[in-house]
């Protein structure tokens, strides 16, 4: 099954990086960079499907579809903030790793303003 | 799931400390820095090219 293949490919990376960061430290970041990249590229496809099924159960269920957008954005942007900070720390820069985190919550704040201003107004219409 | 581009890039980081200790008992300490530099910029371009094909899939998979 895949999952074999992930656990395989990051152990053997894991070691591979080990033995590197002795007399590399930085060819030993850009290796697990490029690992992580990879196990990604690996499951984007799943995540694909997944999101497919996510937005027919949607339409099905006529929710409006911009809602499950904002949704898929926000957990894009989380996602890839995550990435990034998780990066930087393992590099050892634990302050850029929070900038960039800061810069994922406002930016994820940003596109859920929108949805939040139509609850308010849904609200204030049912109030008499 | 290539994990042949993993291998590569561990062998060009083992090949470089390899070379650097050699250029370093004989006694050329900044070419010794030099190779570690281009070595560096091997795998960035690399690994630039995997991240920008990271950075495709994710706008197309989450609609960016």
């Amino acid at each position: 099954m895949e999952i074999l293949q992930v656990v395989g490919m990051g152990l053997v990376s894991t070691i591979l990086i080990v033995v590197i960061r002795q007399r590399q430290p930085e060819m030993a970041l850009l290796l697990s960079l490029l690992v992580g990249v990879l196990l990604f590229l690996f499951l984007v496809n799943k995540i694909a499907v997944i999101i497919d099924i996510l937005q027919q159960l949607a339409s099905q269920a006529d929710i409006k579809m911009e809602y499950l957008n904002v949704i898929l954005k926000i957990i894009g942007v989380a996602y890839l903030a995550e990435f990034g900070a998780q990066i930087c720390r393992d590099a050892g820069e634990g302050a850029i790793a929070a900038k960039v985190e800061l810069a994922g919550k406002v930016i994820i704040m940003m596109m859920a303003l929108p949805v939040m201003m139509m609850l308010l107004e849904a609200i204030m219409r049912l109030l008499p | 799931m290539n994990i042949e581009l993993v291998f590569q890039i561990a062998g060009i980081g083992i090949l470089i400390s390899v070379l650097n200790m050699v250029l370093k008992q004989a006694g050329k300490e900044e070419q010794a820095q030099m190779l570690t530099l281009v070595g560096v910029v091997i795998v960035l371009l690399m690994v630039i090219q995997l991240i920008s094909q990271l950075f495709n899939n994710v706008r197309s998979v989450f609609g960016f």
